[in-house]
């Protein structure tokens, strides 16, 4: 396959003015030119400046890639974009709230699990766990397949939030 | 989310308290706008009512919603100054939605005002309700809703510098009516930075030298211009033109940027794409080194992607970041506006004292005059009937020594004009490229004469097209705007009965022109003159009494109904793969998957 066609997995931060609408073009932006969003998150980052973080979680060959980001960078209301998974090694979390329903030796299984995980137990009841982990999708992903055929019901994940590792911050020239 | 606060304006001398509605009058004049072209409706009341009560602003008052929006565009194309349109809440929003898109493909820098209920209503499904910021958001550069009086004057200043910096094009804003009512501090933000948005404009010289080091080495160079010249106003034209002779290289042209090269000279190969010339089309496929300016890789321009002028190196100048790297794989993007980017080449050019290779050169022109013998353009003549193409090179002869603009509507009758009328200069050329909107050419036609009160103002039109925005006489006559209409009427949607003939294996389904008006009587009802060929000695006439005639004037010129219009290069074919007449049949190999495509 030519290197030109390999699809590849990229996090991409965004800083943005909060205002009405903006996560809308965002997201039309990915609609309507068919790109894809495999995670998309949104805070407010500074109250004084008016500005959120949209951290997105996409995939694609080089081209869409840049393409993807220039797309963003023109959007008016658009600050700073940055490739995260390409400028410098990135740190990666998720969080996830897992409620699993069960009683018994599998009641036992799902606290061993959740303790090996080092997930926290946020609420207990005599057949039920809401669990609170964090960590990389993946770690998430193998901890809800564990769960699975424990009584796994419902699963709430916040989507992918990342940071560059080192003293540069987003928009900043790396530093010498 | 919750809404911005804009940091307050501090008061200045200069700041006045007044109503929404008068900050728009307030500021379209600080801006310098002249004109507007609007329809008026429940949600735009108090905004006609401060109109009605200045007189720095003309209004135009259209017909039709998108005619607003077409005529600001062709004012706008036509001037290089932004278009401005004015129109009501709900169906006055969703009517001028065509336009916007048209604006926003092909660049092009507008206002538009919107009216919307007052803000209590808003989501409420209120009478003239619609999310025009929702629905605008995909086809406008920007858009805003204005909920808090304190906003207007920054959003309507930002307007104007976001419509037309970088890359242009339209802009929204969408005012609740409560908002028109409502009373707040004014004062004028004109030239006033905007805080985020500042597109760069000038490249590196060292990227400049790059360019110029492929360029000198160039053994089959070729420059191609797009729109983005004449975005970047008529010294961007000239400073191409420079730059052509300089260094002695071939020069084609896409469809939007026609002007930015005389087509008179020499060094001109023609339009290139789908219906471009066998020589420009040849010459970007066999040529080393390509510098494209100001154009975007447009699929009509470049045919199948991967036969796309496979072994040259690639320089694009794009002041929009996006388009490089979009749809062809390029060696060396600059980034940067075409005019400042031109002018820096010749001055380089010229400091380093370079000069084109003389031992390539001449074998590589050469080579493109015997494409040039192919003379792919000639048709069959005729004594008897109208050619398509001979009205246009009528039209073009009798109206050379004129102040000419020419726009057009869509199908055959826009490439014929196209290729056979001469654009020796910048803006004199108003046609939908882009998004290829059946009905652009009659608005844009009315808002060019408006630009150009005493210019001679030719709307190159089929008949199928013309009767999309047809009620624009009315406008026209209301308003005593000498505008010729030029329909090529051959009966058919010409465009799409070429495609059923070479594609569909001519099952023309639903193609003819059934029912057409009187033209004549159609154009007398509006109170315009209509005049009438149907042979070539006619065509004299109706041309020249067209032009003597003081008013509007419709001419329905009878052409051949079944010309096709050539070269063409059928969707999903590569640019040495063209057909040059009739004879040539479409490879049924090659429009398998061109079928597929538009
Ligand atoms: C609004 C709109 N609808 C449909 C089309 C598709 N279309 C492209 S050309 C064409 C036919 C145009 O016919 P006419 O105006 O008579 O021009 P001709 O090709 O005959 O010169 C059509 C229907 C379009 N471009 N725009
Ligand atoms: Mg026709």
């Amino acid at each position: 396959m030519p290197t030109s066609q390999v699809i590849s997995r990229h996090v991409i931060a965004v800083i943005v003015d909060n205002e009405p609408g903006i996560l809308a073009r965002v997201v039309g932006l990915f609609s309507g030119r068919g790109y894809n969003i495999e995670s998309l998150t949104v805070a407010e980052v500074s109250h004084a400046r008016h500005q959120s973080r949209i951290t997105i979680v996409t995939s694609g060959t080089t081209m869409v890639i840049e393409q993807i980001k220039a797309q963003l960078a023109r959007l008016v209301p658009v600050h700073t974009v940055a490739d995260l998974t390409v400028e410098s090694p990135c740190i990666e979390r998720e969080l996830a709230l897992i409620k699993v329903r069960c009683t018994g030796e599998e009641r036992i299984e799902a606290l061993r699990i959740a303790d090996i995980f080092r997930a926290r137990a946020l609420d207990a009841t005599h057949n039920s766990f809401v669990f609170e982990l964090t960590g990389g999708t993946e770690k998430l992903d193998a901890f809800c397949s564990l769960m699975e055929p424990l009584g796994l019901v419902e699963i709430s994940r916040t989507g992918v939030v990342a940071i560059a590792r080192g003293p540069t911050a987003i928009g900043e020239a790396a530093a010498a | 989310m919750t809404a911005v606060i804009a940091p307050e304006a501090p008061a200045t001398s200069a700041t006045r308290t007044m109503t929404g509605a008068e900050m728009v009058m307030q500021a379209l004049k600080d801006q310098g706008v002249e004109v507007i072209f609007g329809y008026p409706g429940g949600a735009v009341l108090p905004i006609y009512d401060a109109l009605f009560k200045q007189n720095f602003v003309r209004h135009i008052l259209v017909r039709h919603e998108q005619a607003a929006v077409h005529a600001a565009e062709g004012y706008a194309r036509s001037t290089g100054k932004v278009g401005v349109v004015l129109v009501t809440s709900g169906p006055g929003a969703t009517n001028a939605v065509t336009g916007l898109t048209d604006a926003l493909m092909d660049s092009i820098p507008l206002v538009c005002l919107t009216g919307q209920v007052p803000t209590h209503l808003i989501g409420n499904d209120a009478f003239q309700e619609c999310d025009t910021t929702g629905i605008t958001r995909p086809c406008t550069k920007h858009n805003y809703l204005v909920k808090r009086i304190e906003d207007l004057p920054r959003v309507l200043h930002e307007a104007f510098t976001v419509a037309s910096s970088g890359r242009p094009g339209p802009v929204v804003i969408d005012l609740p009516k409560d908002i028109q009512f409502a009373t707040g501090p004014y004062e004028s933000l004109v030239g006033r930075a905007h805080p985020t948005y500042r597109p760069r404009l000038d490249a590196e010289d060292a990227l400049i030298d790059q360019a110029l080091d492929h360029l000198v080495r160039a053994e089959r160079p070729i420059i191609y211009g797009g729109g983005g010249i004449i975005n970047a106003g008529p010294e961007a034209s000239e400073a191409l033109k420079e730059f052509v002779r300089l260094t002695g290289f071939p020069c084609t042209l896409t469809l939007m940027g026609l002007g930015a090269y005389p087509a008179s000279d020499k060094q001109f190969l023609g339009m290139l794409g789908m219906h471009g010339t066998y020589e420009a089309n040849l010459a970007m496929h066999h040529c080393d080194v390509m510098l494209n300016v100001g154009a975007r890789f447009d699929d009509r321009v470049t045919g199948k992607l991967t036969a796309f002028s496979p072994n040259s190196t690639k320089i694009h100048v794009d002041i929009d970041p996006s388009s490089i790297n979009k749809n062809v794989r390029v060696d060396l993007p600059i980034i940067g506006d075409a005019g400042r980017v031109l002018r820096r080449m010749v001055a380089r050019w010229r400091e380093r004292g370079l000069s084109a290779r003389t031992d390539a050169l001449p074998l590589w022109w050469g080579q493109i005059e015997e494409w040039r013998r192919r003379d792919c353009l000639s048709y069959r003549r005729s004594d008897s009937i109208i050619k398509p193409q001979y009205a246009i090179q009528r039209l073009f002869e009798k109206t050379k020594d004129r102040n000419v603009f020419i726009t057009t509507e869509v199908g055959q009758h826009q490439m014929w004009a196209a290729q056979f009328f001469g654009f020796d200069k910048p803006n004199r050329w108003m046609t939908s490229g882009g998004l290829g909107t059946m009905g652009y050419g009659l608005p844009a036609a009315m808002g060019t004469q408006i630009a150009h009160p005493g210019a001679t103002v030719i709307d190159i039109a089929g008949e199928a097209s013309i009767l999309m925005n047809i009620q624009e006489l009315s406008t026209l006559v209301q308003y005593r705007l000498p505008v010729k209409v030029f329909i090529l009427n051959n009966r058919w949607m010409g465009m799409v009965r070429q495609w059923q003939e070479l594609l569909h294996g001519s099952r023309y389904s639903e193609s003819y022109s059934e029912a057409l008006p009187d033209f004549i009587k159609l154009a007398d009802a509006f109170g315009a003159t209509g005049l009438r060929a149907t042979n070539p000695a006619e065509l004299e006439t109706v041309i020249d009494t067209m032009l003597a005639t003081d008013g509007p004037v419709v001419c329905d010129i009878a052409v051949d109904e079944k010309e096709n219009c050539f070269p063409m290069i059928p969707s999903g074919a590569g640019h040495h793969e063209m057909l040059l007449g009739p004879e040539d049949k479409a490879d049924p190999v090659a429009t398998e998957e061109g079928m597929v495509l538009v």
